[in-house]
């Protein structure tokens, strides 16, 4: 369905610094270099719960080159959370810079900034600290009982919006709420279902780690160049835990090589920062990739348990949800992914009389959760669509047909939409745009489904087939904000300046067709900026799939905003009611005449009446419109060795418009991978005293070319009308696929249920024994 | 220690410590595209060609380069004139962040050179090495494939 006969938008256009990118020419973060710049190391600790009694850096600050070191002692005691969330944040305030407590294995302990980083490696081994180790937990059920050792003992951790916070019980967050008769419907129905669900930590693995270059201007402002997706969140961290004005501080972002979550974090920001502002001189702190592993984010480890019960017609009449999750050693995104697990998952089955959903979130002495795409809804997604196969077959019914009798459709609302927000109630929402029926049917038509499904094939090799109805959001309603500018030059080509992070998903290049499709001129002509707190309007960031569908917005607004300018200033000149006159091919037409953008520019900039012809827009929302798609995965089982195959892959996903229809078949198949990575063998092994045995990319395998398979993308057009020209979000939505529909694939192949991830080959092989 | 080699076709000399890694030697001189990803020969993001083939740089002592023939990506196409594997890439889509995309198309360029014919098998084999977590490598595949078709045109005419 595509309402808009459009130029730019909905074509794959080229992605705007490809090219530059190709040629190694585009400058990330630690492709900077300046005079005199020093190279930033962390000291981290080996212990997973411990005080510190001393640290003792005068040795290591006698080592010739090392300029200064930060430690628990000269560093400011300001509690504040990584999250990189909006203010004020929904995590608690649980963090300072460097702590006389080590909270597990990895966590930061001491800063050293030397004149080359083999100076700052070797000065991080002469820093002898004293640690008074202390019981650990690693358990989420244990941290919660009674008599646990508490992780967070200190008096200044605290929540700073009013919600559940019990640092005492190790209980970072708490979420609940419940609609109908859940309990009298689980007594009365005859047909219930009740399991347990296990879903892991994993590193996001971006390829670039974490880095910051901090350096004093001409006039001692602190700048920050980092690989970060919420500039203006690190902006305002910084000046918090720095305690100097945020118009002190500017933030940039350049090219980014990949986030998903990871680099929501502010982290390295501050540390840098104070750094520079104690040497005087350039600071640059990049993480190795163990630190990536180790001292940034994961995702939350969760163990969901899902009762349901279904009436003999094939309808969902029950939901009840209630899961754990483990946020490790602080509480980043402990709340708002607890919230989101029931919040982008619950509201797809939406027959149900009864639904109700639980979460807490327990602090265990475990590498820190955060964000990271999918946000909540992949550990969710797992649950429900594994139980929904479950169901479909107690039914003796094809799961697609009962996923066709029980999901949400257009102009339809969810109780959950309204229950559950970000550390508040929820935003009511009715569904403007729905393609997920569509998405059923296109993608089973693909991948074969009514051939493969249900074959229950008998030797060594055995195929099957499985599926998963998904969902996300787009923007965080009633809490994102973006903004953005566009002025003309002379030869009618217009700067945008947007505060949205292009994280390397091709944000900038979406916006940027956006603007062109608004104001009749060629993709060339859009000269982009993005992400610096200095020079470009306030964003809240790249996060919770926000980017195309808000920053879009205000895009389009801040175009319409000097598209009325160059009406207005072309009617005078071809003398036209400006309302009459059309955008085109970079010229202002009515029927009779025309001027071209460039004309107008130059008569305003040089000529008569003269100004600055320019558009400014900001977007906000009061909505969420989910994207929706079906997973379809054919796998193959080998029964001896337990080895999953991953024979053919398609995702058909409803993003309303596609803006860039390339760009958005690259979300997806990346997400796919990296999905599939998650459930087959990506993995935090931990050995009993908290310190995971693998940091390294041979160790913990991501997905190779080796593991490639067969991925077909549909995207299913429709069209949203609350977002800019039809769009919804793409970016987070496919990674929660593979995780059920393998699961489910799996059992229709060989008959196990694997309700714990990930699918190692050991434990396939270990259930295929057990049944 | 000086170490004479060519890099991107030009004789160089330079003044290396015998522990420096030739990832470190080359970003110290500016030859930025060549990345850090995890500096212990895992991801391939350091990738460049030494004597044609492709080596993690983040794994190869500088000294070892001595009389040896560096290409990095600097030294495979420009602005001006793009190399087709870099045109390609471009416009599959199989450039997200960028980050790994160097060390893909140099790898690609040594595939390509041994075997200008290559088969999805191929191209799957000869990337390995090279760690994506953008693209999930689908229009990688498809990049190279339609670059090696294009190669072997302009070959023959």
């Amino acid at each position: 369905m595509k309402t808009h006969d459009t130029k730019v938008v909905g074509h794959s256009v080229l992605k705007i610094d490809a090219l530059g990118l190709a040629m190694g020419r585009a400058s990330f973060t630690d492709d900077f270099t300046l005079p005199d710049m020093l190279h930033a190391r962390l000291l981290t600790s080996s212990l997973a719960h411990a005080r510190i009694k001393a640290i003792d850096a005068n040795d290591a600050l006698s080592l010739p080159g090392v300029a200064y070191i930060l430690t628990p002692e000269n560093s400011p005691r300001v509690f504040h959370t990584t999250a990189g969330q909006g203010f004020p944040e929904p995590s608690p305030y649980d963090s300072v810079m460097f702590d006389w407590k080590v909270r597990h294995v990895g966590d930061k302990v001491a800063a050293v900034a030397a004149v080359t980083e083999d100076i700052a490696e070797e000065a991080l081994r002469r820093i002898r600290v004293e640690y008074e180790p202390l019981e650990a937990v690693f358990d989420v059920e244990r941290a919660l009982a009674p008599g646990a050792p508490v992780i967070h003992d200190e008096a200044e951790a605290r929540a700073v919006i009013p919600v559940t916070y019990e640092p005492k019980r190790n209980l970072a967050a708490e979420v609940s709420f419940s609609v109908g008769p859940v309990d009298e419907l689980w007594e009365r129905s005859e047909l219930r279902f009740n399991g347990e669900y296990g879903v892991h930590r994993a590193s996001h693995c971006a390829i670039e780690p974490h880095i910051a270059i901090a350096y004093l201007d001409a006039d001692a402002r602190l700048i920050i160049r980092s690989a970060t997706q919420v500039p203006f969140h690190a902006r305002r961290i910084v000046a918090q835990v720095l305690g100097i004005p945020a118009g002190r501080i500017r933030v940039i972002k350049p090219r980014l090589g990949g986030a998903f979550g990871g680099k929501q974090e502010v982290i390295l920001e501050q540390i840098a920062g104070l750094l520079c502002l104690r040497t005087g001189k350039p600071v640059r702190l990049r993480m190795t990739r163990e630190e990536v592993f180790l001292t940034s984010r994961t995702r939350h480890g969760q163990r969901l348990r899902l009762r349901s019960t279904v009436n003999q017609e094939g309808r969902v009449t029950m939901l009840d949800l209630s899961t754990v999750l483990d946020t490790g050693g602080y509480g980043s995104h402990g709340l708002t992914v607890a919230t989101n697990t029931g919040s982008k998952v619950l509201p797809l089955v939406n027959r149900t009389e009864a639904v109700r959903f639980s979460a807490k979130t327990a602090y265990t002495n475990l590498p820190v959760a955060g964000a990271y795409r999918g946000y909540g809804a992949t550990q969710g997604s797992f649950a429900l669509n594994v139980q929904m196969d479950e169901m479909a077959r107690a039914l003796g019914m094809d799961v697609l047909d009962f996923w066709k009798r029980n999901h949400i459709r257009q102009g339809e609302s969810s109780p959950v939409f309204q229950a559950l927000g970000e550390g508040t109630e929820g935003v009511p929402m009715t569904i403007q745009s729905c393609g997920l029926e569509a998405c059923l049917e296109q993608g089973a038509c693909a991948i074969g489904w009514a051939q493969k499904h249900g074959k229950n094939q008998k030797g060594r090799f055995a195929r099957g087939v499985g599926m998963a109805a998904l969902m996300q959001g787009s923007s965080i309603p009633r809490i994102d904000m973006a903004a953005a500018s566009i002025k003309l030059n002379d030869d009618g080509s217009v700067n945008l300046l947007v505060g949205a992070t292009d994280l390397g998903t091709g944000s900038d290049t979406v916006l940027a067709q956006i603007a062109a499709e608004v104001l009749g001129i060629p993709i060339d002509k859009v000269i982009v900026y993005s992400s610096d707190t200095d020079l470009t309007p306030f964003d809240t960031g790249a996060y919770a799939s926000s980017t195309t569908y808000l920053s879009g917005e205000a895009v389009r607004r801040a175009a319409e905003d000097l598209g009325r300018g160059v009406r207005r200033v072309a009617g005078k000149m071809i003398g036209e009611d400006p309302a009459t006159l059309v955008l085109e091919d970079g010229n202002v037409k009515s029927p009779r005449s025309e001027t071209s953008l460039g004309d107008v520019a130059l008569r305003t900039l040089y000529q008569e009446e003269q100004e600055q012809l320019m558009g400014t827009a900001s977007a906000y929302s009061e909505q969420s419109p989910p994207p929706f798609s079906a997973h379809f995965v054919e796998v193959e089982v080998d029964r001896l060795t337990g080895r999953i195959a991953i024979i053919e892959y398609v995702a058909a996903v409803d993003c309303g418009v596609a803006i860039n229809p390339v760009l958005a078949e690259g979300q997806t198949e990346g997400a796919v991978i990296n999905g599939i990575g998650y459930a087959l063998f990506e993995e935090y092994l931990m050995d009993s005293n908290g310190k995971m045995r693998n940091p390294n990319f041979i160790a913990y395998r991501i997905p190779t070319t080796r593991d490639f398979p067969n991925i077909t993308t549909i995207l299913v057009p429709t069209y949203e009308p609350s977002g800019p020209y039809g769009a919804k979000s793409i970016s987070e939505i496919s990674i929660n696929g593979p995780l059920p529909a393998i699961s489910n694939a799996v059992f229709d192949a060989v008959g196990i249920r694997l309700r714990h991830a990930p699918f190692t080959s050991d434990r396939v092989w270990s259930a295929l024994r057990s049944i | 220690m000086n170490v004479c080699f060519t890099l991107n076709n030009a004789p160089t000399e330079l003044d290396v410590g015998p522990g420096e890694r030739l990832v470190d030697v080359l970003r110290a001189r500016g030859y930025m595209g060549t990345k850090y990803g995890c500096g212990t020969g895992e991801c391939g993001a350091c990738v460049v060609l030494l004597d044609g083939e492709p080596v993690n740089s983040c794994l190869v002592l500088a000294p070892r380069v001595e009389g040896k023939e560096v290409i990095t990506i600097e030294g495979v196409g420009s602005p001006l004139q793009p190399h087709i594997l870099q045109e390609e890439f471009s416009k599959a889509g199989a450039v997200q962040c960028g980050y790994c995309t160097p060390g893909m198309i140099l790898s690609s360029l040594a595939l390509l050179a041994r075997n200008p014919n290559p088969t999805r098998e191929d191209v799957l084999r000869a990337l390995d090495g090279n760690l994506c977590r953008c693209t999930g490598y689908v229009k990688v595949v498809d990049a190279i494939l339609s670059a090696a078709a294009r190669m072997r045109e302009r070959k023959e005419s």
